[in-house]
């Protein structure tokens, strides 16, 4: 995936932190060299409601900054994908949590779907469900290696809220374990 | 781990209040709406840490009176807000204009009219940004596209407010306030303007008194100078004055003071508009995506070009003038019914065609829109 752009739409319930994600995304890039925007939509809700951050990330000057053909699409919930997921990179991949129930893109579009455990890791394995943003940034990271581990992992820790570095590294890097382990099985 | 970090990621509100501070702004008043909130609260957690102050008003008129009273003190002067904050200001932006009281407002452009649709972005106030407040009044607005442009327009905007003694309005949308993009700090360097005190003796201080064109000192409240200041028609004084030559000198210095400085006064850019017989005239987010459009109509061999007004108001009339005069056909794209279509098509129209492309469903005009009125013109 080595396009002059690249485009991701993360898209999830309010509350689940996704802007904060697409923000330490972006932050990485910009680490790196490259040149990154960041913009969202969300509802008018606080919690609940659908919510999406998009981030384009490009070697060159970035003139439009809303993603129109996002290159990797992370969905968390199924109201997000209804709403956010119907458009895809025919080259690009799809990653979604496996407690999803609609009838997912790849049957149709024969885009790469990865589902993975992202709200249950959290939950479970890191014992807050709360780091679900971590989680998933982990296995987007592990998937399309859009950014270096060491940026990421500086943006995470500059970003997240005082005193939750250590808490949300460990989530992240659960993450891209559990991904990693997914393109072995693959 | 130790990177250069010459680049940051920046949201468009952050780096209005980064401005706002490097540029000397030392007191917010307030009441926060979405999508200018960021700006009231990163204010209140910035300005004491540089000795300023920051006060939640109980609404936005309030909140524009107290920004007035601040600058009278000689302390530079900000307030920032969106949709209806906007129209509650505009009584107190009149006053600001009358008594010549430097000042910055932002508005954050959000969809209109009343509470609209919140918070989605909207260019709806290009009109009432010139013409909110009553009476003839003089305005400078500005208009940014970019995060690091939002940075340089406030400061630019205290400078301005200070060197003419007018209230500047920098009008943004809620795509450039919420986007978050790299800054490089390195470029953001910029010289402070202060206004100009008086030097001579109190007793001989005219608080009003300056030529055709001009502005005159200001003295700051508290500093032993007679100031009056007054929203009625005033001599140099600054006492109420009916009689027609001082009314009509007052009125049209106001205008004159910052119509006799254009140059200084008007901003914009221009991409590959020499050869182009197509111009996209385009400000704030919208102009992002023009400039796409103007990029991929040339990859297509369409001589298409990009005129980008950052001073929306006074209008870059004389700039437009030519371009109209070489151009076929000026495409308007605007988050509104076409407002500044009509300003274009005043200045333009007789010259060449004017065309609108505009959108009011809070979304911004992407650029497969601009660019397919490009390929049809």
């Amino acid at each position: 995936m080595k396009n002059a752009a690249m485009e991701f739409r993360l898209g999830g319930s309010g509350g689940q932190g996704l802007i904060l994600a697409g923000i330490i995304l972006a932050d990485a890039a910009i680490m790196e060299g490259k040149n990154a925007v960041q913009t969202q939509s969300y509802g008018p809700e606080a919690r609940g409601g659908a919510s999406k951050a998009e981030v384009i990330i490009s070697e060159s000057a970035i003139d439009y900054p809303k993603v129109t053909m996002p290159n990797v699409l992370l969905c968390l919930s199924d109201e997000a994908y209804r709403k956010y997921g119907q458009v895809v990179d025919p080259n690009g991949l799809v990653i979604t949590d496996t407690s999803m129930h609609l009838p997912l893109p790849n049957e149709k579009t024969m885009v790469p779907l990865y589902r993975l455990p992202v709200l249950s890791i959290a939950r479970e394995k890191i014992g807050r469900g709360l780091t679900a943003n971590m989680v998933a940034l982990g296995c987007l990271n592990a998937l399309t290696k859009s950014v270096s581990d060491a940026s990421l992992e500086q943006a995470i820790s500059e970003r997240v809220p005082a005193g939750t570095a250590e808490l949300n590294l460990k989530a992240y890097r659960a993450g891209l374990a559990a991904a990693q382990q997914l393109l072995i099985a693959k | 781990m130790a990177v250069e970090r010459s680049a940051r990621l920046m949201q468009g509100n952050e780096a209005c209040v980064e401005g706002a501070i490097a540029a000397g702004c030392r007191f917010y008043a307030g009441y926060p709406i979405t999508p200018s909130t960021e700006i009231a609260e990163l204010m209140a957690a910035s300005l004491p840490c540089v000795g300023g102050r920051f006060i939640q008003m109980e609404d936005e008129i309030a909140s524009m009176a107290a920004i007035i009273g601040a600058s009278l003190t000689g302390t530079k002067s900000m307030t920032a807000t969106s949709g209806p904050g906007f129209s509650l200001k505009q009584e107190n932006i009149g006053y600001a204009a009358l008594t010549e009281v430097p000042c910055v407002i932002v508005n954050v452009q959000r969809s209109g009219p009343s509470t609209g649709l919140p918070t989605s972005p909207a260019q709806g106030d290009v009109m009432q940004s010139r013409w909110g407040t009553h009476g003839d009044h003089p305005i400078i607005v500005l208009s940014p596209s970019s995060v690091s442009e939002t940075y340089r327009l406030t400061f630019e905007s205290f400078n301005l407010a200070e060197k003419y003694r007018n209230p500047v309005i920098l009008l943004m949308d809620e795509v450039v306030g919420h986007m978050r993009e790299r800054v490089d700090l390195h470029s953001l360097s910029m010289s402070v303007v202060d206004r100009v005190k008086p030097t001579n003796k109190r007793e001989d201080y005219l608080p009003y008194d300056a030529a055709p064109d001009g502005v005159s000192p200001m003295a700051n409240f508290g500093d032993g100078y007679r100031c009056h200041v007054t929203g009625l028609i005033h001599n140099k004084k600054g006492y109420p004055t009916s009689k027609a030559e001082e009314v009509d000198f007052l009125i049209r210095r106001l205008h004159n003071k910052i119509d006799h400085n254009l140059d200084d006064v008007l901003k914009y850019e221009e991409y590959m508009v020499d050869d182009a017989d197509i111009i996209v005239l385009a400000f704030g987010s919208v102009a992002r995506s023009a400039h796409n459009a103007v990029r991929r109509a040339r990859q297509n061999g369409v001589k298409a070009g990009l005129f980008r007004p950052i001073t929306i108001w006074p209008f870059p009339e004389a700039a437009v003038t030519a371009l109209a005069q070489k151009a076929k056909h000026i495409i308007v794209p605007e988050m509104n019914l076409g407002q500044l279509r009509l300003e274009v098509e005043r200045v333009a129209g007789s010259r060449c065609q004017v065309s609108g492309i505009n959108s009011i469903i809070g979304e911004l005009i992407a650029p497969d829109q601009i660019l397919r009125r490009i390929m049809e013109v």
